[in-house]
């Protein structure tokens, strides 16, 4: 049969390989993976060289202090992108952990933490429900509790600011061990491990590759269910995390304005570190280097005296960057 | 006016041009690396409905989508009574006249019966509002002309599919239809559904409205349609009155099978002789049904057998093959294994019981572009090869060696992104990927489509040594001689039922294609072996 006139184009076996070092940097996919390293070497070269007083150990230390909870979130987040979702409750779920803190400090510190990530796991749970079981949109369905969680956390804290006495609570938010503040060592700490969770397990793999092909993923047996809930669980009990550790470093539970945009924040990490928003893959090294780099990125324009204002114009041109590589690169 | 010029394809067409109200003349189409359509010439002839046909990649979506003005011919050119015409965008065809029914109805959901059937060109009152009391009672003349009741105010959600498409056709006629292109309209309607849409066609008919009729069922083709353009491989193989041809010669048109010189044996890499087939069946499938899919097939599958299942497009080949392997719901019937009968229906619990499916949609339901050779192979095996959740390279490494070298996996590395494969290679990674679970059962759904000669044989050849090896192989083929010559037992479906057997000797092209066609008076082995109680 003349089968050949209607076979589908085949693609050669071999796949186009760059030539050399100079045929990657014209390469759009080398961008979406490295890009983002480079961009950070070149703030970090351009404050070396031009900024009095960055390269210094202890704005290294305000640096990373303020970008650790962005980080812990964004590992979450970019599980969540990683299987062609999005989660955008995770402000409200900060919020929602640090309102249920004040509330059980009084049994302990450790019931407090266990009651506050607990309620992260529950968020999490009914967005992952929510987006498998029920089949919405992962962008409608943690809406709701974008909405929703927030205004739970101001009913559980009728609505106050609440002040932070306890001192264990506290030393979580200014603690530091070999020089390094806590916060640090528990984001890098969270760093390695996510990062170990989807190149070494199983839960992992099977992640990307629902985020890779769905249909597929369900042929070959994958508990596709499962491992959407799953991963919104362990979105929700970071961005928990990250609630009680800004808490313990504001001394204060403030359920109205802890997390506020936050799950741009740490949309922003994911993307521009490469982390493709149709799924498929996961970049947690390059979501912690998105999110150092949206940070030196303000802190360097601040301390060249520049309204904030022109930080957010910076982010957006970088963002609009990491979607385009990203663009050129599904449309190959 | 030039007297109309012979048209050597269609002969029945030639001096009949004046009453074509469509035409097409020597259309082409291309795309990179296929043909679509080839110099095909048909026309449409006012008051009639007209059946297109063909199997898979015969060129019926494209030409369709050329007479939409979806798509531009590359050559030829397109007539409307008689006068050239040339269409831009849809808008432009649907504007001079042509109008088309899709299969998903594509109107708004949400909004009334009414507003969708005037969407775009509502009556105003004199105040330049819709006047809604106008709009509503035109609806309801118009639907009424259909024999179809519905209040014009219901959100068009609310009704069932085939009043939805009612709809869509009342639409389409209502902004002066004069060709209805209808894209495999029954394929979602129940009988009683089927049977207002003929009524509806009967009416258009009447109207002077040409029908362009796009189905696999060839019963309803007989029943409504007066004539029928057969395509084959992008070609024009046929146009002519439907009652002249029997349906023997209309599948063997399709299929491209001439009766008088059916070739045998040798063209594919299937060794000529069969297989030893054991007694006891190792997968048995009884009464399995889906809504408007399958219609209470059973089949059984003995190891060391390859089951070729038949039948032409839309007959409930790949869904009886997804019932099989968990992957589509069922309302009724039970898949036994070994003599255990599955307690849940799920590609896990098939997978476990030891049923493999390789799906016919390689890249939508096969492949993980993103990911590497190596994790493509393993994906479904991953479990086996972890410890403790995590995964272990070292297993994996082996299994995926293995496999590479056995089905000769040609790429640069395991690490490499399968999504940078050819199509051959890309369907032995799938193939690995299941049979690294040492599966009982292998589901085949078209394995061999789409891949170039060479991977085509070397598949072939392995569906072969797997049977020996004592596999118990499902093979689904619309190239006819792979099935012939790779199956040794074929079931025959017809419209999600089991239409035939056909063992021993039987397993021949002609034989196959009388089953197709039911052109067969009632044999006497109709009955397929397999049904045999399991209870």
């Amino acid at each position: 049969m003349t089968r050949t006139a209607v076979a589908p184009p085949t693609k050669g076996d071999t796949p186009r390989k760059s030539a050399g070092p100079l045929a990657r940097l014209r390469d759009p996919a080398w961008y979406q993976t490295y890009g983002v390293y480079m961009a950070v070497a070149v703030v970090l070269l351009f404050n070396a060289l031009f900024t009095d007083h960055f390269m210094t150990a202890d704005n290294f230390r305000t640096q990373l202090v303020q970008v650790a909870p962005i980080v812990i979130v964004a590992l979450g987040m970019a599980l969540v992108i990683g299987t062609e979702g999005v989660d955008l409750s995770v402000g409200s779920t900060m919020a929602l952990a640090a309102a249920f803190l004040p509330l059980y400090l009084g049994y302990g510190l450790v019931p407090a933490l266990v009651v506050a990530l607990l309620a992260g796991a529950v968020v999490g749970a009914v967005n992952g429900a929510l987006v498998s079981l029920v089949g919405l949109q992962p962008i409608v369905a943690t809406l709701a509790l974008f909405v929703g969680g927030r205004g739970l956390a101001l009913v559980m804290a009728d609505g106050q600011l609440k002040q932070i006495v306890n001192p264990d609570l506290l030393s979580l938010g200014t603690g530091s061990v070999l020089g390094i503040p806590l916060v640090v060592w528990i984001a890098g700490v969270l760093a390695a491990a996510v990062a170990f969770l989807v190149q070494r397990t199983t839960f992992g793999r099977q992640v990307v590759a629902v985020g890779g092909n769905r249909s597929a993923a369900a042929l070959a047996g994958l508990p596709v269910k499962r491992i959407l809930i799953g991963v919104y669980v362990i979105c929700g009990v970071l961005a928990a995390l990250a609630g009680i550790l800004a808490t313990a470093r504001l001394t204060a539970s403030d359920p109205s304005s802890l997390g506020t945009l936050m799950e741009l924040s740490a949309i922003t990490a994911v993307v521009v570190g490469g982390t493709p928003l149709d799924g498929g893959s996961v970049r947690v090294l390059g979501t912690v280097a998105g999110a150092l780099l949206m940070q030196l990125l303000r802190a360097t324009l601040v301390k060249h005296d520049l309204p904030d204002s022109t930080a957010q114009i910076a982010q957006a041109a970088i963002i609009i960057a990491a979607v385009y590589v990203a663009r050129e690169r599904r449309s190959r | 006016m030039a007297p109309p010029e012979a048209i050597p394809q269609a002969p029945e067409a030639a001096g009949r041009t004046a009453s074509a109200v469509l035409e097409a003349r020597s259309v082409s189409k291309r795309f990179p690396g296929v043909v679509a359509l080839d110099d095909v010439t048909f026309s449409l002839r006012a008051g009639e409905t007209h059946a297109l046909v063909g199997e898979n990649g015969a060129g019926k979506s494209t030409l369709i989508k050329v007479l939409t003005g979806v798509y531009r011919p590359d050559g030829g050119e397109l007539r409307m009574t008689g006068e050239p015409v040339r269409f831009a965008r849809p808008a432009e065809a649907q504007h001079a006249g042509i109008s088309t029914i899709y299969q998903e109805v594509n109107l708004v959901p949400l909004m009334s019966v009414a507003r969708n059937i005037f969407l775009g060109r509502e009556p105003r009152n004199r105040f330049g509002l819709i006047d809604f009391a106008r709009m509503h009672r035109e609806t309801g003349e118009l639907l009424d002309g259909f024999g179809v009741r519905v209040d014009p105010r219901r959100p068009l959600h609310t009704l069932g599919v085939g009043t939805q498409q009612m709809v869509a056709l009342a639409r389409a006629v209502s902004v002066n239809a004069q060709v209805v292109i209808m894209d495999e309209p029954t394929s979602s309607l129940e009988p009683r559904e089927v049977e207002t849409l003929f009524r509806v066609i009967g009416r258009l008919r009447g109207q002077g409205i040409a029908v362009l009729y796009v189905s696999h069922r060839m019963d309803e083709l007989y029943r409504i349609c007066d004539r029928v353009t057969v395509l084959r491989d992008g070609r024009h193989i046929h146009t002519g009155a439907l009652a002249d041809l029997d349906r023997m010669q209309l599948v063997s048109m399709m299929l491209g099978r001439d009766l008088s010189d059916v070739r045998r044996s040798g063209v594919t890499s299937f060794a000529a002789e069969g297989h030893e087939a054991a007694r006891a069946p190792v997968l048995t499938a009884t009464g399995l049904s889906s809504r408007l899919q399958l219609h209470g097939i059973s089949v059984s599958l003995y190891a060391g057998e390859v089951l070729g299942l038949g039948g032409l497009l839309g007959s409930g080949r790949s869904e009886t093959a997804k019932a099989l392997s968990g992957a589509l719901p069922l309302d009724a019937g039970e898949l036994t294994v070994d003599g255990t009968t599955l307690k849940r229906l799920t590609p896990a619990a098939a997978i476990r019981a030891g049923i493999s499916l390789l799906p016919e949609d390689r890249k939508a339901e096969g492949i993980v572009p993103g990911l590497s050779v190596r994790e493509n192979i393993v994906l479904a095996a991953m479990p086996r090869l972890s410890r403790a959740g995590v995964v272990s390279r070292a297993k994996q490494d082996r299994i995926v060696d293995i496999f590479m070298e056995r089905l000769r996996i040609k790429a640069s590395s395991p690490e490499q992104k399968v999504g940078e494969l050819s199509g051959g290679n890309q369907q032995k990674v799938l193939l690995a990927r299941w049979l690294c679970l040492e599966p009982k059962v292998l589901l085949l759904d078209e394995p061999t489509r789409g891949i170039d000669v060479g991977a085509k044989a070397e598949v072939q050849s392995l569906i072969d040594d797997l049977a020996r090896e004592g596999l118990a192989v499902l093979l689904i083929s619309s190239d006819i001689e792979e099935l012939i010559e790779g199956a040794d037992r074929i079931v025959v479906l017809r419209g999600g039922a089991v239409a035939g057997e056909l063992s021993g000797d039987d397993v021949a092209e002609d034989r196959l294609l009388e089953v197709l066609a039911d052109h067969a008076p009632e044999p006497a082995d109709r009955a397929p072996a397999t049904q045999e109680d399991p209870r």
